[in-house]
């Protein structure tokens, strides 16, 4: 006889928030073949009203959780708080891209709805409680991505910067994939809650081990961690600004939020193990994405070093465990977002003969000419730094506490000087807009309502949560409570 | 007591400088306008703290206490002791002093120089008033910025270099203190189940003696220590000072400085006894090094500014030194010292940027003569010069005759070593001070000097006053902070015999 075939329910509640994400995406493909042909922006606006309508189907459903799919998906707190982080990234991106793709003449109805599959495969994959899904889901997230990177036909860093991406992505991916047969192979599930209730995963079986070990190299390429961080400093150059920021923060969080939640909950048997060995990848991470970086002459090559030193200090909160550590990342993701899109952003908006301005000379003498927007970016840099009331100083303060609480001083030592370590090279930025002339053609700003909207919103929250972070440290402490039962 | 009066005296600035954001630009002379009244109004709500303050009672006064981020354990909570309502009033005073003397040296980005010199007061009198570690730590490191701004934008020619070793070994010090607060915060919450930053909660806490107390206090004396600066972590100091632009100068030596030595008796004394007294020989000897090595180094400067920057380490080791003796009068000679150096350093460098201002140069050689021509400014800088080398009657001698007094009483080798800064001081400053005012006037360019204006007079009086002041009466500012003191060293006695008795 053979077994009777149980269909789940279908239960779309628990997808909603992505749901929308992707209507809005089929919608603007379609749009896109409808006039006026000559102008995107209104295509932007759409695929902004689908983010923004998602952001609050997200909020309104915080407190609850929902469970779809035989467990496949959870709609929890934890995967609300980074569906609040992702929609907030990509709605600025979204603002910024607007004008920014009209300048430099990439705008098309397949970008908007590239960015909001590559969200909607954010948001599934915060979601995911099935390594299958976190396959799935990365995957919508990386390919919308490798299209966007190579947006700039005609830019040969661009074409590059998606191909690198696109080869050493699918490599990775492969690796993630393999890890996942192993764990599947020595558990008998893809489920994380059937996993973490397997013998061979509460044992740490070498079977587990080495499939966590290949899933390390997965994740590892999608934060960007040494040694799997070679392709961010290409990528993150050549790619349209908008999207690097996009990168440098929405895939991040995304990779974070199902590394956390894979380690946490399926694997919380081998935690010895994988805390070890993240405790090394911090510590090389940090220190290299830092020193690297004060080598730097390109913006974006240098905070993409920049991005890699973050991932390092975030791995730290996994290294300390507890609702402490990760709740510190949580928090640490969201100042990180609203810092580093803020920053990308503003790049994205000064240019220089006619080309974008990516050089750090390129912003000699920029506080004369352009104060506001100069004394904007600087203050997302110093937030970078970590120095307080702005958000940056909080995040950072939250994490190495967590690493201190559990005991790992040596870790944070490392951490702090690597944080003075990277003062050099943001401040250097600063000593170009404030301590030097201009030589020759001055830097020019593009006058953006939508572009200094974003700004604002960005600036707001870094000096809020600077100032007022205990409302959402609790968010973060909330959200990370559902993983640790 | 007045509620809210200190948090308006800190945070007054701050409004200023955000209201000022608002004006525009081209209207210079407002802000400079703007800039000199806040910080008068300032000095001015901070005048009833110095009045009111019960001087024979130790503990803190005008506190304020509210709720800020409870689940840390992190309260807004400030409040002044005898040592800091002398700093805090320093700060308040030299603050316009400093506008004052850059009213025409600083012609370029007006707007800008005000905005950040009324940040950094707030920054600077935040540290002061922080009774909260976490607060402290956030005014710490808020105020480098403006810091590096002002020697980075309105510096010398070599200032983006002097801006950048600033920053980069003030922060490298208080990266430590970082993890050593994070450490000394979770040891309290385990030992006593209360995770606060508070600062005297924490203080009477007993920390047991060993190895973790030992690189606790090591991590927050390596930020004083920078910041001091002590032998050897000055190499910052001359760089920062003679790029910085007068008024930063002026704030630097008067204020800045004084952070690091004020962070010694605030923090590590009461926090970590058992390691001060263990470390306590090393920077006693630490300091008489950076007595003797400032003095000398000095007396050969060819430059004005940097023959004052090398003085100011020499002058911060009597500092130090007061207040490792661990005694009485050592302490409350480092204490009176502090506000002394912040006056009479703080005075000579406003008179080398006057003489800069006109001349643009500032080599001794360049000089000679000038009695003849600018007696007024001559006879200033007389007296300026006669208190930092520690005349008696004027206030460089209480400072130092107090703890040298504390120091015999310790090691009484070291202290003789010591008393030679004090010599060398009056072979530096004299020696200085009859190249450039005495003799015939030999270059040309120094006959069409003009002499002290009204504004100049206007900045250099208060100084005046107040170093004669304390050179008569001193007993006017010590009574303000002995009975603080007294129970400050009580309190690392008794924490270290507990501690020994264990």
């Amino acid at each position: 006889m053979s077994p009777e075939i149980v269909f789940p329910g279908v239960a779309i509640g628990g997808l909603l928030p992505a749901l929308i994400v992707l209507a809005a995406a089929g919608l603007v493909l379609l749009l896109d073949l409808a006039p006026p042909r000559d102008t995107k922006t209104h295509l932007g606006g759409i695929a902004l009203a689908g983010i923004v309508a998602a952001l609050l189907v997200a909020v309104t459903r915080w407190g609850t959780e929902q469970r779809a799919f035989r467990d496949m998906v959870l709609l929890d707190n934890y995967a609300l708080f980074f569906d609040l982080v992702i929609c907030y990234a990509a709605a600025l991106v979204l603002m910024l891209s607007m004008d920014y793709l009209g300048r430099t003449g990439g705008e098309s109805g397949e970008y908007y709805s590239l960015v909001l599959f590559a969200t909607a495969g954010m948001m599934l994959m915060v979601s995911a409680g099935d390594l299958i899904v976190v396959f799935l889901s990365l995957e919508l997230m990386s390919l919308s991505l490798y299209v966007l990177s190579g947006l700039f036909k005609t830019r040969l860093a661009s074409g590059e910067a998606s191909l690198k991406y696109f080869l050493l992505g699918a490599f990775a991916s492969s690796f993630l994939l393999y890890g996942i047969a192993l764990i599947y192979g020595a558990t008998g599930s893809t489920s994380l809650d059937r996993i973490a209730a397997s013998p061979a995963a509460k044992n740490a079986d070498p079977l587990v081990l080495a499939g966590l070990g290949l899933m390390l190299v997965g994740f590892g390429f999608k934060i960007s961690a040494v040694p799997f961080h070679m392709w961010a400093p290409d990528v993150y150059q050549g790619a349209p600004t908008t999207i690097t920021s996009f990168i440098a923060t929405g895939s991040k969080a995304a990779a974070f939020a199902a590394l956390i939640r894979v380690l946490v909950v399926a694997l919380r048997g081998a935690q010895a193990d994988w805390s070890a060995l993240l405790w090394g990848i911090a510590a090389v991470t940090m220190t290299l994405g830092n020193v690297v970086a004060l080598a730097q002459s390109n913006l974006k090559r240098m905070l993409a070093y920049s991005s890699i030193a973050h991932g390092g200090y975030m791995l730290m909160g996994l290294v300390a465990g507890g609702a402490p550590g990760a709740g510190a990342i949580l928090f640490y993701l969201l100042a990180y977002t609203f810092t580093t899109v803020g920053a990308f952003g503003a790049i994205g908006l000064c240019a220089r003969a006619g080309e974008e301005a990516v050089e750090v000379v390129d912003y000699a003498g920029m506080a004369r000419r352009h104060p506001v927007l100069a004394a904007t970016l600087a203050l997302f840099l110093l937030s970078l730094v970590g120095i307080p009331p702005l958000a940056g100083f909080v995040a950072k303060f939250y994490l190495f506490g967590s690493a201190v609480r559990a005991g790992y001083l040596w870790l944070t030592v490392i951490a702090v000087l690597n944080s003075a370590i990277a003062a050099y090279y943001y401040l250097r930025v600063i000593v170009y807009m404030y301590m030097r002339e201009p030589e020759g053609e001055g830097l020019s700003v593009a006058s953006s309502l939508a572009g200094g909207l974003a700004l604002s919103i960005a600036l707001i929250g870094l000096v809020l949560l600077g100032l007022m972070p205990a409302p959402f440290a609790d968010l973060a402490q909330a959200a990370v409570a559902p993983l640790l039962r | 007591m007045m509620p809210g009066l200190l948090s308006a005296v800190t945070f007054l600035p701050a409004v200023g400088a955000l209201a000022l954001v608002l004006v525009p630009r081209r209207l210079a002379s407002v802000h400079r306008a703007a800039g000199l009244l806040v910080t008068l109004v300032t000095f001015a709500l901070s005048v009833p703290l110095w009045t009111r303050f019960d001087g024979d009672s130790a503990d803190f006064q005008f506190e304020e206490v509210a709720r800020w981020l409870p689940t840390l354990g992190v309260s807004y909570h400030i409040g002044v002791d005898g040592i800091s309502l002398l700093l805090v009033l320093l700060t308040t005073l030299l603050t316009p002093l400093a506008l004052g003397s850059a009213w025409h040296a600083i012609e370029d980005r007006t707007k800008e120089f005000v905005i950040t010199v009324l940040l950094l007061e707030t920054g600077m009198l935040g540290v002061f008033v922080s009774l909260d570690l976490f607060l402290f730590f956030v005014f710490w490191e808020a105020m480098l910025i403006p810091m590096y701004l002002i020697i980075g934008v309105w510096g010398g020619s070599n200032r983006v270099y002097a801006a950048v070793k600033f920053v980069l070994y003030t922060m490298v010090g208080s990266a430590l203190m970082l993890v050593a607060i994070l450490a000394l915060y979770y040891r309290h919450g385990g030992a006593t189940g209360i995770y606060t930053f508070d600062l005297p909660t924490l203080a009477r806490f007993v920390l047991p003696p060993g190895m973790a107390q030992d690189l606790m206090f090591l991590a927050f004396a390596l930020a004083f220590a920078i910041k001091v600066p002590l032998f050897p972590f000055h190499t910052w100091l001359p760089d920062a000072h003679v790029e910085a632009p007068t008024a930063g100068s002026v704030i630097l030596a008067g204020v800045l400085l004084k952070m690091g030595t004020y962070g010694f008796l605030r923090f590590c004394l009461p926090l970590f006894p058992d390691a001060t007294y263990d470390f306590a020989p090393w920077i006693f000897a630490l300091a008489v090094i950076g007595i003797v090595y400032g003095a000398l180094v000095s007396t050969v400067q060819p430059d004005l500014k940097k023959l004052v920057a090398y003085s100011s380490v020499s002058h911060l080791g009597f500092v130090m030194l007061g207040i490792f003796t661990l005694n009485q009068q050592g302490v409350v000679g480092g204490v009176i010292q502090m506000i002394n150096h912040g006056l009479s350093t703080g005075a000579l460098f406003l008179l080398v940027g006057m003489i800069y201002e006109r001349r643009h140069t500032r080599l001794i050689a360049d000089f000679g003569g000038l009695w003849a021509v600018i007696p007024a400014f001559s006879a200033v800088f007389l007296v300026v010069s006669l208190s930092s080398l520690g005349l008696p009657g004027l206030n460089g001698f209480v400072g130092e005759f107090l703890v040298l007094v504390g120091a015999f009483q310790v090691n009484p080798w070291l202290a003789a070593l010591a008393t030679t800064g004090i010599i060398f001081a009056a072979v530096y400053l004299l020696w200085m001070y009859q190249r450039v005012i005495f003799g015939e006037v030999t270059h040309e360019e120094n006959r069409g000097l003009t002499d002290l204006s009204l504004r100049e007079w206007a900045v250099l009086l208060p100084l005046l006053v107040l170093i004669v002041w304390i050179g008569v009466y001193p007993s006017a500012f010590t009574g303000k902070t002995e009975a603080t003191i007294s129970a400050l060293i009580a309190q690392v006695q008794s924490k270290a015999s507990v501690a020994l008795l264990r």
